[in-house]
């Protein structure tokens, strides 16, 4: 049943990535993303990673793309036009992407150890305890330097708004 | 028979999960058998004045899709950021009694450089949603007394 | 496959039982606002109006089915059908009481006890966004543009302190999964002072029970936070462009929310299931109240002086007598005592829900927004390090 869940995810995932690039409308763009996030977070559930699937949900799927679809509803952003397609991108575009793709994947490939079988649940690393244990041991200090990597975020977010307040 | 008798709770980890994906299924097909059932069932007259956006009466004025305040964006922004923050804690309440004071202090020290930056938001105004309209209502007042 | 046809009827039971009540609630919120208000309320359909969800889901459905031509149409659908269908999932791991033997079947009380329950609900609660904001925008109409935005910016500002006030009980708890937070909070202080969170030392909850309590009625938009629904600025807010049964998908999310939020409330600050004051006392608190209720309902019958009412409440009395009963056998106490103590808890906070509603006024937009930021979420962090350094100590 995982592998068959497994499967079922993974092709969401990716129709919606594809959706993503495809659509015309920012706002079903967003959408597209926040299916894309869904399943992700499924996948990382069926993998055992309990915790890392509701953070997805919570941060990606509920505040980031909350910023998104405000932004589009803000700036009320229109469905973007195609602009006058060159006779280079449309003659030679799919045999680059594939090659890319390929260029890409021998690095992924051989940069990644020898891929092993996943064996769907029985990795228990995942729960919020084991992660708490290893975040506030082992991993404090780049646990920290978040809070400042918050902080400045919160400053520029305030800096870059500003002129539009005033 | 013990094997009986163990059988109906949930032993494996997709065992745990495989009511609630039934119980998303069932609310997928509600929510799809509510929407459904009205278009079928109801009535539909079409009308021009009945397909007019609804402004209490009038006739709709201008565009729908106006630009709205940036603070809408802004709070947005900063949930975001105070999500993350949040989003930690709860793996730490997890853990909490085995590592205590040590627990405590690090947490603190997070929450404090965090609340640096809510602090400096709270005095930019940004959480401050009336301050737009008091501006205006000085910038007004200016201009009256110099005319 | 034991465990999958149990959890089928399980999750068929709940599911019903849950749906009746939604569908009830709207009737017993009419019936309490009425009475604050010194009306009578739904009184036309069935006997005093008992029928009245039934009419209202068979005129819902039947009225006109609009589809604007000025919306976007699949956003315009996918709204309600996100608001509704989120609304529906999280039931599914509430804990309603303990294990339990049904003929020799060992069960939980509860759909399913997924490790990260309380995360869950929030990953739902920050999900649910988009049903608003999409329904709003969708509508391409000013007040429900307006309503959406208003409505979203509200959910995620008061999902800061919701999410923040959770872990105050967890550090008590130590735990996500829900069936484990109730059993931190299962004993008695001296023997009668239940371990509730909001009374647990080293430090009770109260507080933080208080700020879930309001960050909750802002999430379900209800008043006093229910600006992007305000009928006489906003007329209907977001969902001023949908009619019948679209427009009752969003009523019927937000009840189902108000449960949930209930549900979730007891679930960590009231001790869950656990009764009041230790078992074999409270155990006979259940057939007690039904008996109290079947003899007011005889004298009402016989006092009363609308007619109909001469036959009504001795019917209704005969119904709280044979739920005494089944209160009363011991061999039911297991499945029966739990469902009672939290039932009664829910319906506690549900009725706190319809008394405000019928009580307070609305917040302006600023104050609200103002009050979440600058008041509820510095609180909660105070309280959540209060907690902490509380559990430290002790």
């Amino acid at each position: 049943m995982d592998t068959v869940l497994f499967i079922i995810f993974a092709v969401v995932a990716i129709v919606c990535a594809f959706n993503l690039v495809l659509q015309k409308h920012p706002i079903s763009s967003a959408l597209s993303l926040i299916g894309v996030m869904g399943s992700l977070a499924v996948l990382y559930l069926l993998l055992g990673a309990e915790f890392i699937a509701m953070a997805q949900m919570i941060v990606y799927g509920g505040a980031v793309m909350v910023l998104f679809v405000f932004v589009i509803m803000l700036l009320n952003a229109g469905s973007e036009k195609a602009s006058s397609k060159s006779w280079f991108a449309q003659l030679a575009g799919l045999p680059l992407l594939c090659a890319f793709v390929a260029v890409l994947g021998f690095f992924v490939r051989a940069a990644m150890p020898v891929l092993r079988g996943v064996r769907f649940g029985t990795w228990v690393g995942g729960t919020a305890e084991r992660i708490g244990q290893v975040l506030f041991t082992q991993y404090l200090l780049p646990f920290e330097v978040i809070s400042i990597l918050i902080l400045i975020a919160i400053l520029g977010a305030v800096v870059l708004a500003r002129k539009e307040i005033d | 028979m013990l094997l009986w008798y163990f059988g109906h709770m949930p032993t494996t980890y997709a065992e745990t999960w495989f009511p609630v994906l039934i119980q998303i299924l069932i609310a997928l097909a509600v929510a799809s058998a509510m929407i459904g059932l009205s278009a079928l069932l109801g009535r539909h007259v079409r009308d021009p004045i009945k397909f007019m956006p609804y402004e209490s009466g009038m006739n709709p004025v201008g565009n729908a899709r106006e630009r709205f305040s940036v603070k809408f964006y802004l709070v947005a922004m900063v949930f975001i950021l105070f999500d993350i923050e949040a989003i930690f804690l709860y793996p730490w309440a997890v853990v909490y009694r085995q590592l205590r004071l040590f627990a405590f202090f690090e947490m603190l020290l997070f929450i404090v450089l965090v609340l640096c930056g809510f602090f400096y938001i709270w005095k930019k105004g940004v959480l401050d949603w009336s301050s737009d309209e008091q501006r205006r209502q000085q910038r007004e007042a200016e201009i009256r007394r110099a005319a | 496959m034991n465990f999958y046809i149990v959890s089928l009827i399980k999750i068929a039971l709940v599911f019903a039982i849950f749906m009746t009540t939604l569908a009830y609630l709207q009737w017993v919120e009419r019936k309490v606002l009425a009475h604050i208000q010194s009306r009578t309320g739904p009184l036309r359909v069935g006997p005093h109006g008992l029928m009245q969800p039934l009419a209202d889901v068979f005129k819902l459905l039947t009225k006109e089915d609009l589809l604007p031509p000025y919306v976007s149409r699949f956003f315009y659908l996918l709204a309600p059908f996100i608001a509704v269908s989120l609304a529906l999932i999280a039931i599914s791991i509430i804990p309603f009481g303990p294990e339990i033997d049904v003929f020799g079947y060992r069960t939980y009380m509860q759909i399913s006890d997924v490790n990260v329950g309380i995360l869950f609900i929030l990953a739902i609660a920050a999900v649910s966004v988009y049903g608003v904001a999409l329904a709003g925008w969708s509508s391409n109409n000013k007040y429900s543009l307006l309503g959406g935005l208003r409505s979203s910016a509200q959910m995620i500002s008061y999902e800061l302190p919701f999410t923040l006030v959770i872990v105050s009980p967890l550090l008590l708890a130590n735990h996500l999964s829900l069936r484990s937070i109730v059993d931190s909070q299962a004993g008695y202080y001296l023997g009668f002072i239940p371990r509730w969170s909001i009374f647990q030392i080293p430090f009770p909850q109260i507080f933080a029970f208080i700020i879930f309590m309001i960050a909750g009625f802002a999430e379900t938009n209800r008043v006093p936070f229910d600006l992007p629904e305000a009928e006489n600025e906003l007329v209907a807010g977001f969902h001023t462009e949908y009619s019948s049964m679209k427009f009752a998908c969003f009523f019927m999310a937000e009840y189902a929310n108000m449960v949930t939020i209930t549900c979730i409330a007891t679930t960590l600050f009231l001790g869950g299931w656990h009764p009041l004051f230790p078992a074999p006392y409270s155990n006979w608190i259940a057939p007690l109240v039904f008996f109290v209720a079947a003899i007011l309902c005889f004298i009402a019958g016989v006092q009363n002086v609308r007619k109909r009412d001469r036959y009504t409440f001795p019917v209704f009395g005969i119904a709280f007598l044979i739920l005494a009963a089944i209160f009363a056998v011991p061999l039911f106490w297991q499945v029966t005592m739990p469902i009672f103590w939290f039932c009664a808890k829910v319906g506690f906070l549900l009725f706190t829900y319809i008394w405000v509603r019928g009580t307070l006024p609305r917040f302006r937009y600023d104050q609200l927004m103002k009050f979440a930021w600058t008041f509820l979420f510095p609180c909660a962090l105070i309280n959540l390090l209060l907690t902490a350094l509380f559990v430290a100590v002790f």
